[in-house]
């Protein structure tokens, strides 16, 4: 499993320390009082989780188990009712152990600060269950040897049915009550403004954070630092600043603000043409682009035009026939020049070593794929994940936030993703709740007349 | 003779006072017709290439049925402008002038056509 990617996030607000690698989500923050148990209290919790969960998963077999072995000449005998309750706690059983590895073990995407009330709390729930059928069985059944096997079957019966329902209330609170979307969070990259909206539920900021990260990499623009700046051209006539000379021995004191304000006052009256500039800079580039891509397409469909997948009828001498990487190397030539220019104006050549052309060359071939489909991944910049891991990085990300990662998200919180060379801005809003009203209407109603012609009351 | 008396007896004057609803003044009767409008779509107009502006409805109780006006009329002249060679919304614009109270109406109708032509024919 792939998950080293959107795995780390750190918080910035000093008490990072390791929990309980499960999902979860929660609303009530908990002090962490003493940060010195930092891996203790990691695998404290998820050991102190195991045991219970082998304690409840045990009981019911020693309940049924222990008559049988203490006194076994005294118990009535037990026919069909029994048997058909031992199947079914076999079956229950079965399922709770499938239904608790399908929720529980799972592993981390994430690493998550702080502990999760959420599971404390179904972890107390299941320990004062086991111990409460433990007491009740130790005073009924142990002390006064009773003798009726079948109740006491039943009684470990009722026990695995209660565990289902606990096991059940985990699904709802773990995993479905976040699921319904109640916030909006917008993540806009700083770098050059590319924004996208998400829909989630009642989670943490981590949590969210964590999410959008995910989201991120399959939905953002790939970031490409060379597209951000505006063409030096049009920026170096506002390099010519104005200069300050103070006439005049009254005022030494000559602030530098009152000369800045000069300076940008003047600069603002000045007729400046430099928006021209930029657009004509525009047009040209566009120009430009569309001219180097109408070649490319060409190059391309031409190259695809040499090769043919080899037919069972045809004969053909075996020095001819190629494998897909050869066939790629063979055509790749005739549109190398072309693919370099079009990737040099569009700035993206650093995303796209002439390895990794070669190697989707060929993909596409193996796969039948026409020249179009070949060649959608240059024309357009895809978002992050289809690149080469190194442009990932993905360890890099910094949750920054003034709140408490662990408070859940409300109307309004913002936090934000850091990375060395941008960030997202995340910021939160309540869905609205909408009020439908209905309105009926009676499919014989729609009457229509001829409008004859414009008619005017006066 | 007879073709004088087409333009004499054809032709009815009505004298209708607008009545003040709130901000406006209401005549009580919508227009239809125009130069600028598709006269095949007129009901009213018994020569479908006519252009001319047809009275389409009359409220009830209204000034304009107070004065004698009927669904069908066809609007010559309004305070002495002539109203056949008008577009739709010029003639909405000269009988809602704000300043005037009173407008005369110069009105043509076909059953008036029909009883004098009926009359003309015994």
């Amino acid at each position: 499993q792939d998950d080293n990617w959107g795995e780390t996030t750190t918080v910035v607000t000093g008490t990072s320390e390791h929990s309980i690698s499960h999902d979860d989500i929660t609303r009530i923050t908990k002090d962490m009082e003493d940060s010195a148990h930092l891996d203790c209290s990691r695998h404290l919790g998820v050991s102190l989780a195991g045991a219970l969960a082998l304690l409840a998963f045990l009981t019911p077999l020693a309940f049924m188990l222990l008559p049988q072995l203490l006194w076994r000449e005294e118990l009535e005998p037990c026919g069909t009712p029994c048997e058909g309750l031992f199947i079914s706690v076999a079956f229950k059983l079965l399922i709770l152990l499938l239904g608790s590895w399908a929720l529980f073990f799972r592993r981390p995407k994430a690493f998550f600060p702080r502990v999760f009330v959420f599971r404390a709390l179904l972890m107390v729930l299941v320990f004062l269950l086991v111990v409460s059928y433990w007491l009740f069985y130790g005073v009924r059944i142990l002390d006064s040897r009773d003798r009726n096997y079948q109740g006491v079957v039943q009684y470990a019966v009722s026990l695995v049915d209660a565990l289902l329902f606990v096991h059940y209330l985990a699904v709802v609170l773990l995993e479905l009550r976040q699921l319904q979307p109640q916030f909006t969070l917008k993540a806009v990259r700083s770098a050059d403004g590319a924004s996208r909206f998400y829909n989630v539920g009642h989670l943490s900021s981590q949590r969210a954070a964590v999410w959008i990260l995910e989201n991120y990499y399959h939905d953002f623009p790939v970031y490409n630092p060379a597209l951000l700046n505006l063409p030096k051209s049009v920026l170096s006539k506002k390099m010519s600043g104005f200069k300050v000379y103070s006439l005049g021995e009254e005022n030494t004191t000559n602030t530098s603000t009152g000369q800045a304000r000069a300076v940008i006052a003047a600069a603002a009256r000045r007729r400046d043409n430099s928006h021209n500039e930029y657009y004509y800079e525009e047009a040209e580039h566009e120009r430009r682009v569309r001219k180097r891509r109408a070649r490319l397409v060409v190059a391309v469909e031409e190259a695809f035009t040499h090769i043919k997948r080899l037919q069972e009828e045809d004969q053909k001498n075996p020095r001819e026939i190629m494998d897909p990487r050869e066939a790629a190397q063979a055509i790749f030539a005739s549109m190398a020049r072309a693919m370099q220019k079009y990737l040099r104006t569009t700035k993206q050549q650093p995303y796209h070593t002439m390895e990794s052309i070669l190697q989707h060359l060929e993909f596409c071939i193996t796969h039948d794929m026409t020249p179009k489909a070949f060649l959608e991944r240059y024309l357009t910049a895809g978002p992050t994940i289809q690149y080469h891991k190194d442009r990932w990085l993905a360890k890099q990300w910094t949750l920054v936030s003034e709140e408490p990662v662990t408070n859940g998200l409300k109307d309004g919180v913002v936090f934000v993703l850091k990375r060395q060379d941008f960030s997202l801005v995340v910021s939160t809003k309540k869905i609205p709740f909408f009020k439908l009203s209905e309105e009926f209407v009676d499919p014989k109603s729609h009457k229509f007349v001829m409008r004859l012609q414009s008619e005017t009351s006066v | 003779i007879t073709i004088l008396s087409y333009f004499i007896f054809f032709q009815q004057r009505i004298e209708i006072h607008k009545l003040r609803q709130g901000d406006n003044l209401i005549l009580g009767f919508s227009i239809g017709g125009g130069i600028d409008q598709d006269p095949t779509q007129n009901p009213f107009s018994e020569d479908k290439t006519d252009k001319g502006i047809y009275v389409t409805r009359v409220t009830e109780g209204g000034p304009a049925e107070v004065a004698g006006l009927q669904i069908g009329d066809k609007i010559m002249q309004v305070n002495g402008w002539d109203m056949t060679m008008v577009t739709h919304d010029q003639a909405r614009k000269r009988l809602t002038k704000r300043n005037e109270e009173v407008v005369r109406l110069l009105v043509t109708r076909q059953s008036l056509q029909k009883a004098v032509q009926q009359s003309m024919m015994s």
